[in-house]
């Protein structure tokens, strides 16, 4: 008996950037339709070619190129990578919502896969109702929720809001009943992707918890996340995507240790991926005092943060904040323009700069969750957006360099007088 | 859908899937469709829960719109312009045909839209897409059953007596879901690529509905174009419809036939479109 759950080999998919545009407009129509068939005929020809490794235009990119692994039944398997390295479309493609462009994926079981919590949630309808709606969207027999209906509830803590419908809940009741139902499936194989940064922090535990039980259990689980910590207990094996390609495989700690300092020599220049919108992140890196792009800043030293942006008319009105978390998921700080009223004026394009005099960050990767407020309401959001690293300096100015030492990941402007 | 499932089950009865890029046509999947019969159950249920929440009549607009519609065309289309309605009253004989047609108005209207409105499930989860427009389909079922009893009020009220031919209603109830699903999964997997198809949808109901026998009757039309005029799926519906429950000149076979033909090649051109489309539809929605 073989015993495999998962078995991939060289699994690809290519995109064509612009694909999600949100609608075709009237006059695009028009001209797509003109060049429509000579497009089929040629991507018909393209195809026809072996997918991977021709010659590919420009405007595609390969979300995953060549994966090959394999899962044995029972594993928990972690994949780490920054947005963008193709976790999300490796779960996308096992859990059948999209298709690969070429490759091949044996799955042994049923695959229940979590990429959100909620999928399907209607806010006109009561926490019982939706119960049943997201747990059938999932996968979940009526019968099976039925059973298992008490325990969700019980875990939710919704009780006494069963019956009021979704939308009067508060943000945190929605994101427990959600998880909550989710957590009831009961597959061969679980698919799961970044859910854990939702909720309050006691929530996330439970839901680590119930993560530990479920991979105890002896079910199979693919597991995304930017948090190491969760990662680490969780998972007892670890994968690294990078640009759509495994770069490391094997224990979480030692992929881990690959990830951290990945891709150091390219410096700190990231792209942001946007959502649709009139208003968007274009690149984000760190620099120096001199506006030199650093690949990591140093504990102590002057260093800029700088965002660019682009936007299809004059925005006025804008600011934007940045969430900073360590490699364990907790948030370190947050630094935000509203903080000190400040608010982009009338540019269709820009940089905005952050300026720390003295880097307090201890050595280690952080990630940073960008946001954008237009008159002081949420219009963006990406959670882990870009990632930086530091490394040890001398924050103080005394030739002071402890490295390895790490007492918390920030360090306090502070003064020490001796009296007596 | 975009996958080939294999449901060659081992001897300790674990499913096993096979994911990988499909080529040309794909066949239907109707294990699997059965197996989430359930779904569509929910889906269906979820819909007619949702559909009149937060309004301050609920589900009397399902009697209200095509009520007022008759009432409404019984003064221009049967007083003014003096229709001829084959010796039946003009209200009920519009009244008969508006269900059937409103039905499949409505039907069109939120299926077309239903897969970019459940955008969010249909990028975070698997399932039959079909689903989705079939749902929103059969739970219009529930209006019609509704606005369907005004019906039968106004059949007491006129004393109109159906005949044997009423015990074919399921079948012209059939036909019309049909038509109802056929073209409501040519235009949701249109409307994916080009959210064009919202803006043509009020404009093709409308002369749809001039091309349909709504109200007049299709008597009206010449002998030798009926054939022809029965291309359009609803002519046979609503005139079958309408001679079963009240009795008016019985539908030519020929026109009835012509629209189930029409049926089937639309309802199967769907189903293969849609096919085709659903593997796509999470990347380009």
């Amino acid at each position: 008996m073989s015993h495999v759950a998962i078995r991939i080999e060289n699994l690809s998919k290519r995109y064509r950037i612009g694909e999600r545009e949100p609608y075709k407009a009237l006059r695009d129509t028009l001209t797509n339709a003109m060049y429509a068939p000579f497009r089929a005929v040629s991507s018909r020809l393209k195809g026809r070619r072996s997918a991977v490794g021709a010659q590919v235009p420009n405007n595609h990119i390969w979300a995953l190129k060549d994966v090959s692994f394999e899962v044995k039944r029972g594993e928990v398997i972690g994949i780490i990578g920054r947005n963008g390295a193709g976790k999300t479309t490796l779960l996308k493609i096992l859990s059948r919502i999209t298709e690969p462009t070429s490759g091949y994926a044996e799955i042994h079981g049923r695959v229940g896969s979590l990429l959100e919590v909620g999928t399907g949630f209607h806010p006109e309808l009561t926490g019982r109702e939706n119960i049943y709606v997201n747990g059938a969207i999932l996968g979940m027999k009526k019968a099976e929720i039925n059973r298992k209906f008490d325990e969700i509830v019980a875990f939710a803590e919704i009780e006494k809001f069963l019956d009021t419908p979704v939308k009067r809940y508060s943000s945190g009741m929605y994101v427990r009943l959600a998880f909550a139902v989710a957590a009831h499936l009961e597959p061969e194989i679980l698919l799961v992707d970044e859910v854990l940064a939702v909720g309050d922090a006691t929530f996330q535990k439970k839901c680590l918890g119930k993560m530990g039980e479920v991979a105890k259990e002896g079910r199979t689980v693919l597991f995304v996340s930017h948090n190491m910590a969760a990662i680490k207990s969780l998972c007892s094996r670890c994968l690294l995507l990078n640009e759509g390609q495994i770069e490391s495989s094997g224990t979480p700690e030692s992929v881990i240790g690959v990830y951290l300092f990945l891709d150091i020599e390219r410096g700190s220049i990231q792209y942001i991926r946007n959502s649709e919108g009139p208003f968007r992140f274009t690149r984000f890196w760190i620099e120096d005092e001199d506006g030199n792009i650093l690949k990591s800043g140093s504990t102590g030293s002057y260093t800029r943060f700088v965002i660019e942006y682009q936007s299809v008319s004059n925005i006025d009105g804008f600011s934007v904040a940045m969430g900073i978390f360590d490699i364990y998921g907790s948030r370190v700080s947050h630094v935000s323009m509203m903080d000190q009223n400040m608010e982009i004026s009338s540019s269709t394009s820009g940089r905005i700069k952050c300026i720390f005099k003295k880097l307090p960050f201890t050595s280690g990767r952080y990630f940073v969750t960008v946001s954008a407020y237009h008159h002081g309401s949420l219009v963006f959001l990406e959670r882990h957006a870009v990632s930086f690293l530091v490394d040890d300096g001398d924050y103080f100015g005394c030739g002071a360099i402890k490295p390895g030492l790490r007492l918390g990941p920030v360090m306090l402007e502070h003064e020490w007088i001796c009296e007596g | 859908m975009a996958t080939r499932v294999f449901n060659n089950r081992t001897e300790e009865n674990i499913p096993v899937f096979v994911v990988r890029p499909s080529r040309g046509w794909v066949a239907f999947n109707w294990r699997e469709l059965w197996e989430y019969r359930e779904l569509l159950y929910i889906l269906t249920w979820r819909d007619i829960k949702v559909r009149y929440k937060q309004t301050a009549i609920g589900i009397a607009w399902a009697v209200i719109q095509p009520f007022f519609t008759m009432v409404v065309f019984s003064l221009f289309f049967g007083r003014l312009a003096r229709i001829p309605s084959e010796g039946l009253p003009y209200p009920i004989f519009s009244y008969a045909a508006l269900l059937p047609w409103q039905f499949f108005v409505k039907a069109l209207t939120e299926a077309s839209t239903s897969l970019v409105v459940n955008e969010r499930v249909i990028t975070k989860v698997y399932f039959p897409r079909l689903l989705v427009p079939t749902a929103v389909v059969l739970a219009g079922l529930l209006d019609f059953g509704i606005a369907f009893s005004i019906l039968l009020v106004m059949m007491i009220f006129y004393g109109i007596v159906p005949s044997w031919a009423v015990l074919t209603i399921p079948l012209f109830v059939l036909l019309a879901v049909m038509t109802a699903l056929g073209v409501s999964y040519w235009l949701s997997a249109l409307d994916v690529e080009y959210r064009d198809v919202r803006y043509i949808l009020p404009f093709l109901t409308q002369l749809w509905l001039f091309a349909s026998p709504v109200v007049y009757p299709s008597t009206m039309v010449p002998e030798a174009w009926r054939a022809l005029y029965a291309l359009n799926p609803m002519a046979g519906v609503i005139e079958g419809f309408r001679w079963a429950l009240l009795g008016s000149t019985p539908p030519d076979p020929l026109m009835i036939l012509v629209s189930g033909v029409a049926i089937a090649l639309l309802f199967v051109g769907g189903l293969i479109y849609f096919r085709r489309m659903e593997r796509t539809l999470a990347d380009q929605i």
